[in-house]
């Protein structure tokens, strides 16, 4: 894929670096010619200097071909003018942009940026990720799809421990795609597959059904797993 | 009318002035409040600290009974952002934004807002001072 990254600070550059490791080509637009510089030295000729909000720029750097834009500079209303111009004067397909204000992700999503990223929902899913109590955490929701994807842990105490995934009776459409053992070990699950404690389980599912998918999965009803 | 303003420049502070000597009931917006300095001095409309970016802040300056939404601050993408929260979230009938960059300008027409654009304004009235 081509992707055109928008802000070359600490996100920017460590996404490119990232993204270039994953084989994808990609173009780094950042305003400030020192970093400019110094992610040319580290990173070679995947960064130009410019604002990444101006179509002449972003035409520049043929933003027409590309993929996907992702705008992560440290000002929400860049990142939102920046996915903007691209969709609207690029037809770029797929726009992410990095949010500040938690409360700019309905204005975001309704202007059409198709996923917003927000330091302080990470920081609260790290939380999250380390109080036993929540034993389900929203990784994405998959836009005009109506799909989720979740994480599910199977906590001690949880009664599907031992038994076989075949055998349990998941929410319609819903898909376990993964499970991260102890061992750190991730596999495709099949019918066959014992649950075990300790597993994380990444599944797709409708949105709506996420609760009951984690009930089916854990076998904890809603007062079973505190708040 | 009812109507906000989001910058206390030379512009949105003459433009403030005005209004209000016409009888229009003015909130007027800004980070710093040393720029309220440039109000003038019989205004009798509200002036607030505050970001147009800021959900609360716009709350607070009454955007829920606004009008007219003005965004004239030095920043093409704070004005363009505020303008959107301003029609999109609280649904304000009219949205008006100041561009400097004409590209951006002619964009965000055709997806709604009103929009000025100094730069191409300013040029063209050079232009006609000019003459010949």
């Amino acid at each position: 894929m081509y992707i055109v990254v928008v802000g070359g600070g600490e996100v920017g550059y460590y996404l490119a670096k990232i993204l270039l490791s994953d084989g994808h080509e990609v173009l780094v637009l950042e305003k400030e010619r020192r970093r400019t510089e110094f992610v040319a030295e580290e990173l070679g000729e995947v960064i130009v200097r410019g604002d990444g909000c101006e179509a002449r720029t972003l035409e520049e750097v043929g933003t027409g071909r590309a993929d996907m834009l992702i705008a992560v500079t440290g000002d929400d209303e860049d990142n939102l003018v920046a996915c903007q111009v691209a969709k609207h004067k690029f037809n770029v397909r797929r726009t992410i942009a990095r949010i500040k204000d938690p409360r700019h992700k309905l204005l975001f999503e309704k202007l059409g940026i198709d996923t917003t990223v927000s330091n302080t929902e990470l920081i609260l899913a790290h939380i999250e990720r380390e109080l036993p109590a929540h034993s389900l955490i929203p990784l994405l929701k998959l836009r005009g799809r109506e799909l989720a994807l979740i994480e599910v842990r199977i906590l001690p105490g949880s009664t599907t421990v031992g038994r076989r995934l075949g055998d349990f009776r998941l929410p319609e459409k819903s898909l376990v795609s993964l499970i991260i053992g102890k061992d750190k070990n991730p596999q495709i699950p099949s019918p066959d597959t014992i649950l075990e404690e300790g597993d994380q389980i990444v599944a797709v599912t409708r949105s709506g059904d996420e609760d009951a998918l984690r009930v089916a999965l854990t076998g904890l009803g809603d007062r079973d797993w505190g708040d | 009318m009812n109507v906000i303003i989001m910058g206390c420049g030379r512009v949105g502070a003459r433009l403030a002035g005005i209004l209000d000597a016409e009888g229009h009931k003015v909130t007027i917006l800004d980070t710093d409040p040393y720029s309220f300095r440039r109000i003038p001095p019989n205004f009798a409309g509200k002036a607030l600290i505050g970001s147009g970016t800021d959900e609360d802040a716009l709350r607070k300056a009454g955007i829920e009974e606004a009008d007219v939404f003005i965004a004239v601050t030095q920043g093409d993408n704070r004005n363009v952002m505020a303008t959107q929260i301003a029609k999109h979230i609280f649904n304000v009938p009219r949205g008006i934004c100041r561009i400097y960059d004409p590209i951006r300008e002619e964009m965000y027409r055709e997806l709604g807002l009103e929009t000025i654009s100094p730069t191409k304004v300013g040029a063209q009235l050079l232009r006609e001072v000019i003459g010949g």
